[in-house]
């Protein structure tokens, strides 16, 4: 299929093209409508972009069944004890002034051909172009003995809220000597650093309470991590003897768990966690798949200089559920691919000017307090893909002026992107 | 830490099969090279030999240097004629020796 962008458009498009595009827009309708699903970093910043940016001449829609939205994005500070999660939790007050239309719905199915989604209401809804930023599912059954049910009893807390909440209950019951076991995910999934940030961030609230005889073993489908020289070096240095990593090699592969027994078992042995954390392996959300939006992978495959499904002309896909090249699944880069597409939408539905697609990402990671490191790029479209251009990655041996200095950074940032996502 | 060694091999083998055996100890290795805040050196304090015997009957062993990282990992074969007993030996910098014993069917 041709790929149409606001740069090559007026040397692709024929009459007929031009018409089938823009004809939903000028005909039997007063303006334009975007239609976004979920209400993240990622939907909810091309909602109120949009509604922003277009001066009301864009009817935007925002759907999102959740009320308030708790950002995983900060969840593991949250487990450090650094903040409470109120101070995570978001409204959409502000993404409706702006000129948003939010529904508290789930979005239930995408008829492509129509053009509109379905609310678990009963009522659709009609687009001209659709953004879908569903986020990640978790896929239970990728850990034998896992499932829905289980992640009651050894939660994952890969989706904030209740399931934080829970984590962080059964962290502060452990007894001395108690055992965590982390199962790791394999690649690709939500926030590379985050495991072991929040292993980070256990060890931290096992120091605190002087438990010296606990440990924490990480099993990871992974021979390697994100920031890992820096992470080690972290651990060796603030909770020597704590953290256990390993690899694939050394645990010889993950059997499954049990949660009526608590056990986590990988050829090498059968660990009994008093607290186990199983973040699993993960796909786009649901509603991606449901619509025929992704790939074997699980994820959607997206045009890299607009975040534009390759399946489906009329929708864009930002956040953690696109392939988005170099880039990580994180809050930073689903708010920067939120612009991107905002621009898009907004070209192609009011003519507005298109600029070419720069994106950029920052992970932060607290080891310990005041301890904070950071791997980041700015990306732009190339070899097909969403590519890294410069990017940078704390090193061992930094001062702790610098370190101390990367997490005030990482708490401006965190109010500048809540900001810029919700007003 | 003087946790538990964390060991896998089969339980049962052929005749002169050759068997893989995994090996895990849970140990700081303090390398004698790290400083404190106080520009202090951490003690040294490593796992500095390791040994496997058969049937009583040394079949492999390795000496251990402060470079070696935290935890450590032995992977290494053994060719097993009978049934028996494997002993493994991590001996400390304090002189404590950490034994673990596994046994095997040939069948």
């Amino acid at each position: 299929m041709t790929v149409l962008t606001r740069r090559n458009f007026t040397a692709v498009a024929g009459a007929s093209l031009a018409t089938s595009l823009f004809a939903p827009a000028a005909f039997g309708q007063a303006k334009p409508r975007l239609v976004v699903i979920g209400g993240g970093p990622g939907g909810a910043t091309v909602a109120r972009y949009v509604a922003k940016d277009s001066n009301g001449a864009v009817d935007v829609t925002l759907i999102e069944p959740q009320k308030t939205f708790t950002t995983c994005f900060f969840s593991n500070i949250y487990v450090g004890g650094f903040r409470d999660l109120k101070s995570l939790t978001h409204t959409y007050d502000n993404v409706a002034k702006a000129g948003v239309k939010v529904v508290h719905a789930a979005a239930t199915a995408i008829d492509r051909d129509k053009k509109t989604v379905t609310l678990s209401d009963g009522g659709t809804v009609p687009y001209d172009r659709l953004v879908i930023a569903p986020g990640i599912d978790l896929k239970y059954d990728s850990v034998p003995g896992y499932s829905e049910a289980a992640a009651e009893i050894m939660p994952h807390a890969w989706k904030a809220g209740p399931q934080t909440e829970l984590l962080v209950k059964k962290l502060n019951a452990l007894n001395d000597g108690d055992l965590i076991v982390m199962v790791a995910p394999p690649n690709p999934y939500r926030c590379p650093p985050g495991p072991y940030e929040r292993a980070s961030m256990f060890a931290h609230v096992l120091k605190t309470k002087g438990h010296k005889k606990s440990k924490i073993i990480i099993v990871d489908p992974k021979p390697a991590f994100s920031k890992q020289a820096v992470f080690m070096e972290g651990w060796e240095k603030h909770y020597p003897g704590v953290i256990e990593w390993q690899d694939p090699k050394v645990h010889g592969g993950i059997k499954g768990v049990d949660p009526k027994t608590g056990e986590v078992k990988t050829d090498l042995a059968d660990y009994k966690a008093a607290l186990a954390n199983v973040i699993p392996a993960q796909s786009a959300g649901k509603i991606a798949i449901d619509a025929g939006l992704t790939d074997k992978s699980g994820f959607c495959p997206i045009h890299p200089e607009s975040m534009k499904s390759t399946v489906d002309a009329n929708i864009f896909v930002v956040g953690d559920a696109s392939i988005a090249g170099d880039m990580p699944k994180s809050a930073f880069s689903a708010n920067s691919q939120a612009k991107v597409a905002a621009m898009t939408v907004r070209a192609e539905l009011t003519q507005s000017r298109a600029f070419p697609a720069r994106y950029s990402n920052t992970c932060w990671s607290l080891i310990a307090p005041d301890d904070d490191i950071k791997v980041g790029a700015s990306y732009e479209p190339g070899d097909g893909k969403i590519k890294a251009g410069a990017g940078f990655v704390s090193q061992k041996g930094e001062p702790a002026d610098l370190r101390k200095a990367n997490y005030k950074e990482s708490v401006d940032w965190y109010n500048g992107i809540i900001a810029d996502t919700f007003g | 830490m003087a946790d538990r060694p964390r060991i896998r091999l089969p339980k049962q083998a052929k005749k002169g099969e050759l068997i893989e055996i995994r090996t895990l100890l849970p140990h700081l290795m303090e390398s004698g090279q790290r400083k404190g805040a106080d520009g202090k050196v951490f003690p040294r304090k490593i796992v500095n030999a390791f040994t496997c015997e058969f049937n009583g009957k040394l079949v492999f062993s390795a000496t251990l240097e402060p470079a070696i990282a935290a935890n450590p990992y032995l992977q290494f074969s053994a060719r097993v004629e009978e049934s028996g007993t494997f002993r493994f030996a991590w001996t400390d910098d304090d002189g404590t020796v950490i034994t673990a014993d596994e046994m095997i069917t040939v069948i």
